[in-house]
């Protein structure tokens, strides 16, 4: 009998022991997934609760019917990882030997990691990355009557990048809504150069910002909070006050991960990233938020690696090449309030571009342009989580990202030869 | 690519003036691209280049400000005084590096 532990039953782990246990004949291999928790939460809902649009019975459901018949749970916290011997060592002393293990035990916010912030948090510092902090927000939201409202990503990457984004778009339409917008000061602050990763979104997505009266502060390395004075700052000595904090703080991946010395700095595991093979250990691979491939740590990239990760294991544990290549497609909704939303869909090498999805022409999605139908395929979108990306259910979508339908602009033109050539922004 | 001709000779660098060819840089390089950039480099800067060009060649990628630190044993507020305003972009430019990755 051979045995595939997999750690963590989130969107990734979930995913791959549903998908896996038709695959593994019953007789030949048991499947294990460890995990402490009792509930299984649909984060993307998340973004939602603090505004009051979803209920918590819409992102919440008992963990253990996710999972197909046949593959166990055990409902522990690791403690490490022994890969020497193939064992993992369970916070209650408990052993769990393995012949191939999956690293799927997602990010966490640290607010810790960030002088002032974990202190600060609840007062009128907020989050919404996790169920408590969301719930938390929505009522402080629910009593705010006007001031300074800063959103703050503190470092990246971060799981779901285009959260924050969202959730001042949504901030934005419900003080509006509230009659109350000219009566608050909205802040956008990011370590990040623009509003997002890549120059064509990050273009449209700023001007997007600019519409609304929302200030972009943009290259801001958080060094602390001051929960005291309302004020945060940064390593070039920049003071950003507020009234209200949202911040995103820095994310980690699990600590077990750190004390087993399989992780990088922030706790992540390095992998292949075509193959999310631990880069270590040809027993561990890595899936999901987890694994350090530089990919958004978002559910649809989780949802594409496990199409990708299935056939290989299959074929790894056969002692053959592995045949596929994960390309790092995601594929996200960014809400922007007022009943619409964008969608984008890129890869490794290929950043956000305009264009219809996922026919070229017809759509009926449109790519990094604001439509109604978009919001519809985010509302319908938990459905489908539910109901068929959890199971490990085919979606009629490719695994792979394809340049169908999406428009590159034209590129500027070439700057001609010369001498030392500086970066525009230094 | 776009050639550029710094410290007397032709390296190659991409739109934003980055090279592109690790192996291209050497010292003088870097003392070039750093003077460019107003940075003088003192011995402190010199530690963090070198840490960086080593990282680099162990792992592929760029180090982060958080890795400087946390690998390199540089802390950030450091890295902030040496390189101003931008360390991360700063330090990868001098040290003929790709620009870190922003992570998507």
């Amino acid at each position: 009998m051979r045995r595939l532990v997999v750690i963590g039953a989130g969107t990734a782990g979930t995913m791959v022991v549903n998908k896996l246990r038709p695959k593994l004949p019953a007789d030949e291999w048991s499947i294990t997934v460890v995990d402490p928790a009792g509930v299984h939460y649909y984060q993307p809902g998340f973004l939602f609760l603090p505004f009051g649009i979803y209920s918590d019975r819409q992102v919440s459901k008992p963990l253990a019917p996710r999972l197909r018949k046949g593959v166990d749970l055990v409902r522990a916290a690791v403690d490490r990882v022994d890969a020497a011997t193939r064992t993992v060592h369970l916070e209650s002393g408990d052993e769990l030997a393995y012949d191939y293990l999956v690293i799927a035990s997602g990010t966490t916010p640290r607010p810790a990691e960030t002088p002032g912030l974990a202190e600060a948090l609840g007062g009128k510092v907020h989050e919404f990355f996790t169920y408590a902090g969301a719930g938390a927000l929505a009522a402080e939201l629910a009593a705010f009557g006007g001031g300074r409202v800063v959103v703050h990503v503190a470092e990246m990457p971060i799981k779901c990048p285009v959260a924050p984004l969202e959730f001042v778009f949504l901030a934005d339409a419900y003080f509006t809504k509230r009659g109350i917008r000219d009566k608050v000061e909205l802040t956008y602050v990011t370590p990040l150069p623009g509003a997002f990763t890549k120059p064509i979104s990050a273009a449209y997505l700023g001007d997007m910002l600019t519409e609304r009266a929302i200030a972009l502060e943009p290259d801001f390395v958080v060094e602390s909070v001051d929960g005291d004075e309302q004020v945060l700052r940064s390593f070039d000595e920049r003071e950003i006050g507020y009234d209200l904090l949202v911040t995103i703080p820095v994310n980690m991946g699990a600590d077990f991960v750190g004390r087993s010395g399989l992780g990088d700095e922030l706790n992540y595991v390095p992998v292949d990233k075509h193959t999310l093979l631990s880069k270590a250990d040809d027993r561990i691979f890595a899936i999901g938020d987890a694994s350090d491939a530089p990919a958004s740590k978002a559910g649809s990239v989780a949802h594409f690696s496990v199409d990708a990760f299935v056939p290989n294991f299959l074929a790894h544990v056969a002692g053959k090449a592995m045949p596929e290549k994960f390309d790092g497609h995601a594929n996200c909704f960014i809400e922007s309030g007022h009943g619409k939303a964008l969608l984008i869909d890129f890869n490794y090498d290929t950043e956000p571009l305009p264009g219809t999805y996922p026919l070229p022409g017809v759509g009926p999605m449109r790519l990094l342009r604001e439509s109604r139908l978009n919001h519809w395929g985010k509302l319908a979108f938990r459905h489908l989580y539910w109901h068929m990306l959890l199971p490990g259910r085919r979606l009629p979508v490719s695994a792979h990202m394809s340049m169908a339908g999406k428009k590159r602009p034209p590129a500027p033109p070439a700057k001609p030869a010369s001498d030392i050539r500086i970066p525009a922004d230094f | 690519m776009p050639v550029t001709t710094i410290a007397g000779r032709d390296v190659h660098v991409d739109d934003e003036g980055f090279l592109t060819d690790p192996s291209e840089w050497d010292r003088e390089l870097a003392a070039a691209l750093a003077e460019a950039i107003g940075i003088e480099m003192t011995a402190e800067h010199w530690k963090i280049v070198e840490f960086l060009r080593a990282d680099f060649a162990t792992e592929g990628e760029t180090a982060t400000t958080r890795r400087v630190q946390a690998v390199g044993g540089f802390p950030v507020k450091q890295q902030f005084e040496l390189f101003p305003k931008k360390p991360a972009k700063k330090m990868a430019y001098i040290a003929g590096l790709p620009k870190p990755r922003g992570c998507v």
